[in-house]
Order: C-alpha cells, then structure tokens, then sequence
C-alpha cells in the first residue's frame, strides 16, 4: 500500500439488496484500488477489493476497440432501426440511469425488463393479487420477535441481513437481540443459514404451496390431515407448532427468497406466503419482504413503476405501457427470436437465461453497458465500459425495502457512467428519429 | 445406467466473490462449474469429489465436476450448483407464462463421464 491513502466513511456497498451504508473505505489512491472495506461482509469486501479502476478498452464495437463516442453512435443507430429492440438489466445501475433506460424504451417503442423478472417478478405479479403487508428493514430490527426465512440462503447471500437488521441486531423492543427472536428457516436443504434457526424445516422439493396452505389452515383453526407428512417431509406436529409461535409473537416477518419463485408455481407459492401473512394479521402484526438480490433491483421496480405503472415486462410498442409477463419478459421474447435488437444495462442474460434466449441473443444486434467483461459483452455488437455504481457513481439505489440511499464515491474512474452513456445514446436516438417513434398503426 | 435427480440452482458465497472478481476468471468458472452431490448418491454411482458427470435436463446438457455433500446437508436425490452459464443450458426457456424459465428442481438424468 502507497501513503497516499484516504478514508471514505458511510460509503454503501450495492453487491446485494441490503445495500449496507456503513461501509468505511481505505483507499489507495495511487493503486486506485480499495484496500479496506471496515463493516463490510465477505461478498461487500469481495465487492469493494476487485472493482478497482482495470486499464480496459473504453469501448468495442465488433469486437474492435473504439472510442465511447464510437460506441453511441453505433449503439444509438441500432436502436433506431430496430423494430422489435429490448432494454434489459437496469438492477446494477442507479435509478438517475434507470430512468434514461426508461426515457429511450418510451422514444423507440421498445420492450422495457429489469432482471426482475428472473428474480422476484413472481412476487410482482403475486403482489397484484394479494397485496403486501410489509416494513422497512429498521422497523423489522426494532420490533420483531419472530422471523421465518422461507426458500433462501441469507448467510451466503445476503450475510448482513442476520446479523445487521435482523436476527442477531438488538432493537429497541428486542433488547437482547438474538435472545429475544425465535427464527426458523425453511428450506429444501439444510443450507448455512440453518445455523442460525431454533427450527428449520426441510421441504421436499416443489412442496412449498403446500405447505404454506397448510400454515393457513392451521392459523385459521382448519384441521390438516396427518399425510401431509408425506406430502411435504414436514410432520403436522412441526406445522402446528409453527402456526401456533406465528399467532403468539408480537411482531412477525415472512422473509421469502427465489426458492419460491424459481420454481414450480412460481406466483402461486408466493402468492400462498403473502396471503399466510395477511391472515397472521388477524392474530398479529405480521409482514412479508422478498429478499432482493441485486443493489439496485428494487430501485428498478421503483423506477419503471413510476414511469411506467408497471414493474418489469413493460411493452411501449403501441406508445402507452402494456404490462404482461410471459409476453414482455425477456426471458420469453428472447426465446420466442421476437426481438430484434437488445440494449443489456448491467445484467448478464448471456450467462444466466435459457440456451434458446441466449441463442437467440447471439443472432441480434447487442448493446451492453457493463464495467467489466460478462458472456453477453463477449458477443455484443456494441460493448461499452462504464463505471461502477457506488465506487465510482453516485447516485441513488433504492434497498430492498424500498428505502432510498444515497451513493457516494471512492474512487475517480475515467469511464463514463451508465446514465452518461444512456443520456447520451437517447439524446442521438431522438436527432436520428426526430422525436418519439410513433406507433405503426399512427404513422401510416 | 444414468439416474434422476432433482437439480437446485443458486447462490453461494465463493460464486459471489468470485463473481466480483470476473465471470470470465477462472475462480468462478471453476465454481460455476461444480455440482455439489449427496456422498452417499457419489458413492452408489462409483463417484469421488472432482470426477465429471453429465448432467442432462430436457432442454440440454452439461459436463460439470462433482462434489461430495454429506447427507444432513443435501438429501439423496437432490444436487446443488451455483448459478451460471452451466447451470442456464439446462434450464427450459418456457415460463408458463410468467417471465420466469424453472431454475431450481430441474429434473436431470446424472451418469458418470469415463472416457
């Protein structure tokens, strides 16, 4: 490490959802690097330790370097010759360009999807059905006795939610933190967050629905036949035990996590949760709160939703938003080959979606923003570093409780930030199309 | 004779740092490209940790290298792999209509890869 070293405090890490603001930063100014990250967990210091400023080519547009001027230009006419193009992504990024990305799907007439809709988008559509009963994470730290962590992993994942709002943190009606909270945990397999648990329950796979309709049941006085031992490889004596703490403690949380979403049933199992919460409410104070992933995915559903009305899987094709998962999702336009041009915002569907997707991906013209390389920008026509959020950008992300927080910087980079280049690619899409793209059916 | 098993994908902490390092380095390739398998189902298929095994799903297959789990952590039958490139192709693009492919009980067919 260099002298020339400064301290950042009350930076905030956006590798998860629990978006920590405590973070103190050691940074080496002449290694441009962070070497300390004091608070952070081992993903945040993993976070803060290899995002340092790389020597990277500002720009490739197939597959050669270029200038990022270059790399708008290219960008800004493949999106103004698209018929069908995607902007996609948009929950590694800050909600200042969330709402460029917003602002560009609005002007081509564009299909507009966050990673969300891999992610919690079940929960989206399950919210619409059923309502939420939620809270911020503070009022969880501060009042609740009883937490239940259904289908997620929290201590790999998001390491802070123990131990920063939620099981051991003391709060001010939970004096003794950890002693005051019972905490179980449910799962299909015994991951390290059981550790924590007083109870975990282990699901059988794809089980899930039917035991949370049992929890209903049983909250609301129903009997429940013994079989669903079998069923589910939870014993009813388990169940009721559960159901009967639920109805006892003073303030409870449902946290739910993509074991729910990502599988069979997907709205429905998580649907089934949102509705065992409201019924708790009959009993109790009891709220449910989908633990999100990426930094900055709850601002994008923020963001989109107060642009457009709806979360993720909006269409502007017609020049209003259209709203409909499994038509407007990426993942389902990519499979069906609908598309024809992708504009990728920090997200790796390269990676991360079906092979038929994927493929698909490859045969179109790709736009990606990202700071460093993924398998998307691999194959992308047009591939432009921008620097990172909460390192190098500021700006605002929104946790996953929905609560703002504001970014600050550690370290300068000579990369553009993503709302940079998005306010720039919309300010050379509107001079290529005059304006908003009008409908097909108004412009003839 | 290959046998069904039940395929969890999702997150762990070596995928997350490693995913700060690069998705292209090596570290999360590696672990991105391991299977984490009850010890007694390795066993029975004649398999020890860092053997390959072929994983095939309805929409595709993969080769990945296989780790043991003991049985209080991974039940018989169900196996573990960190999300990734590995992990996609044997996802199905069909989401029922929700936006969402299945990505975690994916039913795969696992036999041992001995050439």
């Amino acid at each position: 490490m260099s002298d020339n070293t400064h301290i950042v405090r009350d930076a905030t890490c956006t590798f998860c959802g629990c978006v920590c603001d405590d973070m103190h930063l050691t940074v080496d100014v002449a290694a441009n690097k962070i070497t300390k990250a004091e608070n952070a967990c081992v993903l945040g210091r993993a976070w803060f330790k290899e995002h340092g400023i790389e020597n990277r080519p500002f720009a490739l547009v197939a597959g050669r370097e270029a200038s990022t001027e270059e790399a708008i230009e290219e960008a800004a006419q493949i999106l103004a010759r698209a018929r069908f193009p995607v902007i996609y992504g948009l929950s590694d990024t800050t909600c200042e360009a969330q709402r460029q990305a917003v602002a560009i799907a609005d002007m081509i007439g564009g299909n507009l999807d966050t990673t969300t809709s891999v992610c919690h988008g079940p929960s989206g559509i399950a919210f619409q059905g059923v309502g939420e009963s939620t809270a911020t994470l503070g009022e969880i730290r501060n009042r609740a006795d009883l937490l239940v962590f259904w289908g997620g992993n929290p201590a790999e994942s998001h390491p802070r939610l123990f131990t920063r709002y939620a099981v051991t943190a003391k709060g001010m009606y939970v004096p003794n933190g950890r002693k005051d909270r019972f905490v179980a945990l449910v799962d299909v397999r015994r991951t390290p967050s059981a550790a924590v648990a007083d109870l975990f329950l282990q699901v059988k796979p794809q089980r899930d629905f039917e035991v949370l309709w049992a929890l209903r049941a049983l909250v609301k006085g129903r009997r429940v036949d013994p079989a669903i031992e079998k069923l589910t490889g939870v014993s009813l004596a388990t169940l009721e035990d559960l159901a009967g703490r639920m109805k006892r403690c003073r303030y409870g949380v449902l946290f739910f996590g993509m074991g729910l979403t990502m599988t069979r049933g997907r709205h429905f199992n998580s649907g089934a949760l949102l509705a065992l919460a409201t019924d708790l409410n009959e009993y109790t104070h009891f709220v449910a709160k989908p633990v999100r992933g990426h930094g900055n995915v709850t601002g994008a559903d923020n963001v989109v939703s107060w642009q457009t009305g709806f979360p993720f899987g909006v269409n502007l094709s017609r020049g209003y938003p259209r709203f409909n998962p499994g038509e407007f999702t990426t993942a389902d336009l990519l499979g069906r080959g609908e598309v024809d041009a992708a504009l990728i915002v920090a997200a790796d569907p390269g990676a991360n979606f079906p092979q038929r997707a994927i493929d698909h991906l490859r045969s179109i013209p790709v736009i990606v923003l990202d700071p460093k390389p993924t398998h998307t920008s691999q194959h992308a026509r047009v591939a432009i570093t921008t620097a990172t959020y909460g390192i190098s950008v500021a700006g605002t992300v929104y946790r996953m409780d929905d609560v703002s927080v504001t970014l600050r910087t550690a370290l300068p980079s000579p990369y553009p930030s993503d709302e940079e280049v998005l306010t720039r690619i919309k300010a050379r899409v509107r001079e290529l199309l005059g304006g908003n793209r009008l409908p097909a059916a108004r412009a003839a | 004779m290959p046998e069904t098993m039940t395929l969890i994908g999702g997150r762990s902490s070596r995928q997350g740092t490693s995913l700060c390092v690069g998705k292209l380095a090596g570290e999360y390739v590696e672990v991105a490209s391991t299977v984490e398998m009850n010890a007694e189902d390795m066993a029975r298929l004649g398999l020890k940790d860092n053997d390959r095994v072929r994983l095939r799903s309805a929409a595709g297959e993969v080769i990945v290298r296989c780790k043991a789990r003991a049985a209080k952590e991974l039940p018989s039958g169900l196996l573990f792999i960190a999300y990734g490139p590995l992990s996609s192709r044997l996802m199905a693009s069909d989401t029922a209509g929700s936006g969402m492919p299945i990505s975690k009980n994916i039913e795969v067919q696992v036999e041992p890869v001995t050439e």
